[in-house]
């Protein structure tokens, strides 16, 4: 704080640390906190509001503990999720090492941007052409008929369509965290490996992936998180056996009516989330500055 | 150079790069085509007969242009409210000392963690118990909550590279803090500003996750277009599509040739 | 003469450490002064201090006889040039040279002509409109200096503002940074860490060790009348031999070493029976030269540098020895392998108690 007022002065100083205390106790802690408020209260009519029976209790959680189809869908979100994960890393990780190492200056401007042009239109018509596409009658089936791959057309919504309108919609979040790691990677250590008798493939074992290994869980941690809270996917793509976690908590807010139910639901996808980037920054051995870069 | 052993995986790799953009973007000009499609629902299969009529459509559809408009509303202030306080942000980070820093930057890069509707339950029921419902303002708060994160690292990104000595000098001879701050820091943040503007803009438009649990009565682009699946899917949306990609195209383009044009120069 | 900067028992404590304590010296009006020494010395938080980047945490600094506590940088009458010249990089020349005027209100056309006329002093006439990054490192130097005079200071503080400089641009440099001084008047306080910077530039030069003042002299006094230890082999090369005390005068100290009794100018706090070291320089030891005072060293090494060869020998104990030959000598002076005797003079070498 003195280095502050030393820095800009009383007067400056104040209003950045006024600007920056309304920020991250006015929108960021009290919603939490208030989320959490709800999330340990009972749903009660708002005359029963501070009554006797509104005491604080983990119910509105072991109801979901118990409750065995939001729990299914809650684990199934996960590994769901773990997998869209994984699946970007794998799509993304050649095309960030080709153009962190071996792409010409020009060649990554034109793909950089090549690939942003899906993203600046918003994610819900990203979602949407995946829609379009996998419809029962529309062109990727038509297309398959045609070349004798498929006799019949084939349901894509549902699981499969989820997980590539999810791909689809993260594969920044993934490679640029993965590009930007590489490409701090001294092209000497590879041409010295190369040297050495090593294999195309023991060398990215060996000094790649772990020279890469922030970004890596960077792209990892934020698409888990943003696979695990997507609601758009799942809503248009998915299949009735297809549901996803955050669904189900949209339908105790505007549906069911029970917002507390669903408070404690987002806290449990919010510990969830928060979990995970502790377990990924442990596994990567990183700290939080490396993640945000 | 023994190409004749690299030849494999080249075609390998080239095999994969054309399946990548194919993936990237065969929906994109499915999406596109089928707006020409005569067709009720948007598809390209079958074809019935190539039309202009979705622009029309689109360009008749008042609900989507008021939704657009309420995009540009919400947009327009959360940048008002995120730069200011991102780079606000970033200025007590970087004048923090180390121990203090972490912890900081730990609570304030937090909401990057945290899922989009978990931020928009949460502002949601906070808001509710002092009354305020859901709508624009909601939006604007529950949004600017995160995209403020977004302004503040690219503001620090700017500011590490900033040579302190500069503040000093200025100060030295004879400018106030103020000014200096006027004259010296925010000169050098302009570039860094501008791109956080734009980046701020473009998740405000973007956002649906967060927006649809505080939206209330309002219904901005997003939660427009996904309404419309429900209700009535016509190509119009298709349009309103292509209309955003060719001038993503055109601006990319513009962008790599101007900046062809300045490597060049330089 | 008024003192223009003047610090009393100035001391700077960050946390646990003492990075300079007890530091008094008061600098002259239109002096250049330097302060030399060793990175870490302190030499830079002087500086610092004096310029108002930090505040002493005892004694007090006086410039222009005015009590400077509690003042920030933007509320003293000096200017400071960085070892990294700090000039904005996004303001045109001109601008950069009036930022000064701007921070005090001046009007625009106002400080267009101080920029031009300060640009006609550093010969950069026309170079106004340019941005700093399109400037040579010499030119840029040369902004920092006008930019730093144009807000009129009583002092000039310079933080090793030539070290990042080419070795010719920097002699050249040197020399137009004298005359710059001489030409405005204005006190120059100058750090660096090269002593030949030091002794080539200033009218006296304050030397620095650990936080603590060793000495403040003119050049000539620094080299010759070395007053510590410190002073004496950080200034110049000497080559120094341990002793015990055996007589001492006003003027002269004698000493018993392993190598001989011998004798040099006595410096302060020796005592008869104590330790203490003597100092000779290199080009005090003459080969042959049948005096008192005697050394013999077996040569090692010649290395010939020009003017002047230096030979590199070792004393009978094995502690080294340099002594040097000027160039017309050289073909008398002893080569490596012989064993060579050197004598010098009573007046050319310095006895100081070991401190």
């Amino acid at each position: 704080m003195a280095s502050l007022v030393e820095r800009f002065g009383g007067g400056l100083a104040t209003i950045l640390i006024g600007l920056v205390a309304v920020w991250l106790v006015a929108m960021v802690l009290a919603p939490n906190l208030m989320m959490i408020d709800y999330a340990l209260r009972p749903n009660l009519p708002p005359a029963a509001i501070g009554g006797p029976d509104d005491v604080y209790s983990l119910d509105n959680i072991t109801y979901l503990a118990q409750e065995s189809v939001h729990r299914t869908i809650f684990f199934k979100t996960v590994w769901a999720s773990a997998l869209v994960a994984l699946a970007t890393f794998v799509v993304c990780y050649p095309l960030a090492f080709w153009l962190a190492q071996n792409a010409t200056p020009n060649q990554t401007a034109v793909v950089l941007i090549a690939l942003t042009v899906p993203f600046w239109i918003n994610e819900v018509l990203r979602t949407l052409a995946w829609y379009i596409l996998l419809a029962f009658r529309g062109p990727l089936n038509a297309l398959l008929l045609s070349v004798g791959i498929i006799d019949e057309p084939v349901r894509w919504y549902g699981n499969g369509g989820v997980l590539a309108g999810m791909i689809y919609a993260y594969i920044l979040f993934m490679l640029f965290p993965i590009y930007n790691s590489i490409e701090s990677l001294d092209k000497s250590q590879l041409e010295a490996a190369r040297d050495l008798g090593a294999s195309t493939l023991r060398i990215h074992r060996r000094i790649v992936i772990p020279h890469a290994k922030a970004g890596i869980a960077t792209g990892c941690v934020f698409t888990f998180m943003l696979a695990a809270g997507s609601y758009v996917a799942p809503a248009l793509l998915g299949a009735p056996g297809s549901r996803w976690f955050t669904e189900i908590i949209y339908n105790w807010f505007f549906e069911g009516g029970d917002w507390n139910r669903g408070a404690a639901y987002a806290l449990v996808l919010l510990v969830l989330c928060l979990l995970v980037v502790l377990l990924a920054l442990r596994i990567a051995r990183v700290n939080l500055a490396d993640v945000a870069k | 150079m023994r190409w004749n052993a690299e030849a494999i995986p080249r075609f390998l790799f080239a095999l994969y790069m054309g399946a990548f953009f194919l993936y990237l973007f065969a929906p994109l000009a499915v999406m596109g085509a089928a707006t020409f499609n005569a067709s009720r629902f948007p598809t390209v299969t079958p074809w019935r007969g190539t039309t202009l009529e979705w622009f029309a459509a689109l360009a008749k559809d008042g609900a989507m242009w008021q939704a657009l408009w309420t995009s540009f509303v919400v947009a327009f202030f959360v940048v008002a409210v995120a730069l200011p306080v991102g780079t606000a942000a970033a200025l007590v980070l970087t004048s923090l000392h180390a121990r203090a820093r972490s912890l900081l930057y730990a609570l304030m890069v937090s909401p990057l963690l945290t899922p989009g509707v978990v931020i928009g339950i949460a502002t949601l029921v906070l808001w509710r118990r002092v009354g305020v419902g859901g709508g624009v303002f909601l939006i604007v708060v529950a949004q600017a909550s995160f995209i403020i994160c977004y302004v503040m690292l690219m503001i620090a990104a700017r500011l590490q590279r900033f040579d302190r000595t500069q503040e000093e000098a200025a100060l030295g001879l004879g400018a106030s803090k103020f000014m200096v701050f006027r004259r010296v820091l925010l000169p050098f943040l302009r570039p860094a500003l501008y791109a956080a503007g734009v980046l701020a803009v473009l998740q405000s438009i973007e956002n649906y996750n967060t927006t649809l649990f505080v939206r209330g009565f309002d219904t901005p682009l997003t939660v427009y277009i996904a309404t419309k699946v429900r209700t009535g899917l016509t190509p119009a949306v298709n349009a309103l599509a292509l209309i955003m990609i060719a001038a993503t195209v055109i601006g990319a383009i513009a962008y790599e040739v101007a900046r062809r044009r300045q490597t060049r120069r330089g | 003469m008024s003192h223009s900067v003047e610090l009393t028992n100035v001391g700077m404590t960050f946390g646990a450490t003492r990075a300079v304590g007890d530091v008094s010296f008061a600098v002259e009006a239109g002096e250049f002064f330097s302060i030399l020494g060793p990175s870490g010395c302190g030499k830079t938080t002087i500086l610092r201090m004096i310029a108002g980047f930090l505040q002493p945490t005892e004694g007090r600094i006086a410039i222009g006889g005015r009590d400077m506590s509690g003042l920030g940088p933007n509320q003293r009458p000096t200017a400071m040039i960085f070892q990294s010249l700090a000039l904005f990089p996004l303001m045109p020349v001109w601008e950069n040279i009036a930022f000064g005027l701007e921070a005090r209100g001046a009007s625009k056309a106002e400080r267009r002509a101080k920029a031009d006329d300060l640009l006609k002093l550093i010969a950069l006439e026309g170079f106004g409109d340019r941005m700093p990054g399109e400037l040579s490192g010499g030119q840029r130097q040369r902004v920092a200096i006008a930019r730093a005079l144009a807000v009129e200071p009583q002092v000039l503080l310079l933080d090793e503002p030539l070290s990042a400089l080419d070795l010719k641009l920097r002699q050249h440099m040197r020399a137009e940074l004298r005359a710059l001084q001489k030409r405005t008047g204005v006190t120059f306080i100058y750090i660096t860490h090269d002593q030949s910077e030091a002794l080539a530039m200033s009218d006296r030069v304050a030397v620095m060790s650990a936080g603590v003042l060793q000495q403040v002299g003119a050049p000539r006094d620094l080299y010759e009348s070395p007053r510590t230890p410190f002073v004496a082999s950080f200034v110049g090369e000497t080559n120094a031999i341990s002793g015990t005390v055996v007589e001492v005068s006003d003027t002269v100290a004698t000493i018993d070493t392993a190598h001989g009794r011998m004798s040099g100018r006595s410096g302060e706090g020796l005592k008869s029976g104590g330790t203490a070291r003597l100092y000779v320089r290199p080009e005090a030891l003459v080969p042959g030269l049948d005096v008192e005072n005697r050394l013999t060293a077996t040569i090692e090494r010649s290395d010939f540098e020009g003017a002047f060869a230096l030979l590199h020998g070792r004393l009978a104990d094995g502690s080294p020895l340099v002594a040097s030959v000027g160039n017309t000598a050289l073909a008398e002076a002893p080569g490596p392998g012989e064993s060579a005797a050197f004598g010098f003079e009573t007046r050319h070498a310095v006895v100081l108690a070991d401190g």
